[in-house]
């Protein structure tokens, strides 16, 4: 199953939040985490989550600091800030309404139809 | 495939990159940083070196959609490679000039012939005066919406504003040479620089960053059109010099003819270096905001000072008042240009503790003057040209306290810099309706007088 592009991009700012909030991170472990989480259904164009990255710098959700691990090549680490943990609990909240109310109507009217079987 | 091999190509992959200038140094390198890792995971994973750069180039996607999603993040940017609205590429500047100079022409063709119409050169009239700003901003207008290749319903839209103002201007019955026609004079141009964003912005004037991107063009703008001046005023200087055996008036004569013109075309030519010669103010604008910045946030501390400690003497004539809200403009300015031409991701710095200072003498500065100018007209009761001073005032005054409060809460509590430049661009239509309404409300209020 590939999961449609405008849902990847609606859920990519609380994913990320969401990652840095278990702890700082590089943009290859994000998109890693990603995958690992989504069991690769979630398919990123691995480009994009560098411009969304500096949107959330921008908006004061995360701060960014190259650095050089112990025997590891340099990297832009971001970790999130207080307004990313709010901005985050808020995505929460409008997620879970979304999903509360798709899970109302799909309980109510049974099992869902499956596809072929018009 | 050797290891040098693969590193070859990944230095071929960089420079493609880095070749499309969107992209700063270190975000370059933070992909690259990532392409490196995907690379090092699929070889592990038992692929091939080459095989493993390929995929992991094609993981990453198209540049060209990555460095565009960056340029819209980073809207200075975009505006740097003149993609404009709607992402049309940009026009070549070949064809660019031939268009500028076209519309400079006309500008300059009509200043002309309206002084001809008016009596030039036995007389001067007021109506040329009143109507300045109608004979050269519509080609300003009609060069945008020509370069941004506006569809005709949006050339309807684009002209609505300097139709209803020729309107205005022409059909109030002002007293020639009083003082309401003059602020209509003073104001119109800010009105009809205001209509210009519709064209400027290809019509998307609810963006935040068009709105930036229109806040930057007014000044670059401004820094060419001043360039521009010095270079029209060294040129007539030599001529009158060099014409001088042939009678001193020859030369008047010259100078007396071309340099109202001169001064029209110039405004569409200025415009049209900010859009093809971006890189080269690009770096004097930031300069000269660095500069100037901390000078006057010195000397509006000092004004400050002295006002506090003496209060202010005597009267406060009209010659002060302007002084101040030219004063007030300028500090906008400063900040405005200080803002857009701020790196949005950059940690609150010295320059912006040195312009929250500037903000907040001005603050105490024009809360000084505000008080006295309001004891004025208790006393004497309003003129035109006081309820235009007040009212330029207030609007001055709300806008700094919004940006003294937002930057200081930048700087403390770490708020992002975006709250300040929302909080710029919101109050952009402020001003411009407050410019409208000392051309189309002032004048009737006060009988035309």
């Amino acid at each position: 199953m590939r999961i449609e592009k405008d849902l990847v991009a609606a859920s990519a700012t609380p994913l990320v939040l969401g990652i840095l909030a278990d702890g700082e991170n590089y943009g290859y472990g994000i998109l890693k985490r990603v995958r690992d989480l989504s069991d690769g259904q979630l398919e990123w164009t691995d480009g994009m989550l560098y411009p969304l990255l500096h949107r959330l710098q921008r908006l004061g959700y995360v701060t960014t600091e190259w650095r050089t691990p112990p025997e590891g090549r340099r990297r832009r680490y971001y970790a999130i800030t207080d307004a990313g943990r709010s901005a985050l609990a808020e995505h929460q909240r409008q997620w879970a309404a979304v999903a509360q109310t798709l899970a109302n109507l799909w309980d109510g009217s049974g099992p869902l139809p499956a596809v072929g079987r018009a | 495939m050797t290891v040098s091999a693969v590193e070859a190509q990944i230095a071929e992959w960089r420079g493609f990159v880095a070749r499309d200038s969107v992209l700063a140094a270190d975000e370059v390198e933070e992909l690259e940083a990532h392409l490196r890792e995907q690379i090092a995971e699929l070889e592990a994973a038992g692929l091939a070196a080459d095989e493993a750069f390929l995929v992991a180039v094609k993981r990453m996607g198209s540049i060209d959609a990555v460095s565009r999603e960056f340029a819209r993040e980073h809207s200075g940017r975009l505006w740097k490679q003149l993609v404009l609205a709607g992402g049309a590429p940009a026009t070549r500047t070949s064809n660019g000039m031939v268009a500028a100079l076209a519309f400079a022409v006309a500008a300059a063709v009509s200043v002309l012939l309206a002084r001809l119409a008016t009596g030039f050169p036995e007389e001067e009239s007021t109506w040329l005066v009143r109507n300045a700003g109608l004979l050269v901003l519509p080609f300003l207008a009609g060069f945008f919406a020509y370069r941004r290749r506006l569809p005709a319903r949006r050339w309807l839209v684009a002209a609505v504003p300097f139709v209803l103002a020729a309107g205005v201007v022409n059909l109030y019955p002002f007293d020639a040479g009083g003082s309401t026609e003059l602020l209509v004079a003073a104001h119109l141009p800010v009105v009809l620089w205001f209509a210009l964003a519709h064209p400027y912005t290809g019509g998307d004037l609810r963006s935040h960053e068009r709105r930036m991107d229109f806040v930057r063009f007014t000044g670059e703008w401004f820094i060419y059109y001043v360039l521009l001046a010095l270079g029209g005023g060294v040129l007539m200087g030599l001529t009158s010099l060099i014409l001088e055996p042939m009678g001193a008036d020859v030369a008047e004569r010259i100078i007396e003819w071309v340099v109202p013109s001169g001064a029209a075309g110039a405004v569409v030519v200025a415009a049209w270096l900010v859009e093809s010669k971006q890189r080269v103010v690009e770096n004097m604008a930031p300069v000269l905001t660095m500069v100037f910045t901390p000078l006057f946030a010195v000397m509006l501390a000092g004004a400050a000072i002295v006002y506090v400690a003496t209060g202010i003497m005597g009267d406060f004539d009209r010659e002060l008042l302007g002084a101040f809200d030219a004063l007030l403009v300028v500090v906008l300015g400063l900040v405005l240009y200080g803002l857009s031409a701020r790196e949005p991701a950059a940690p609150p710095g010295w320059m912006d503790r040195i312009q929250l200072v500037a903000v907040a003498c001005a603050l105490v500065l024009d809360g000084m003057v505000l008080a006295s100018m309001l004891a004025r007209i208790g006393e004497l009761g309003f003129t035109p040209n006081r309820a235009a001073a007040l009212g330029l005032n207030l609007v001055l005054l709300v806008n700094l306290a919004g940006a003294a409060w937002l930057s200081a809460r930048f700087l403390t509590a770490g708020a992002g810099v975006n709250r300040l430049e929302r909080w710029q661009t919101g109050y952009l239509p402020v001003f411009a309706v407050w410019a409208a309404a000392v051309v189309v409300v002032l004048p009737p209020l006060f009988a035309f007088a």
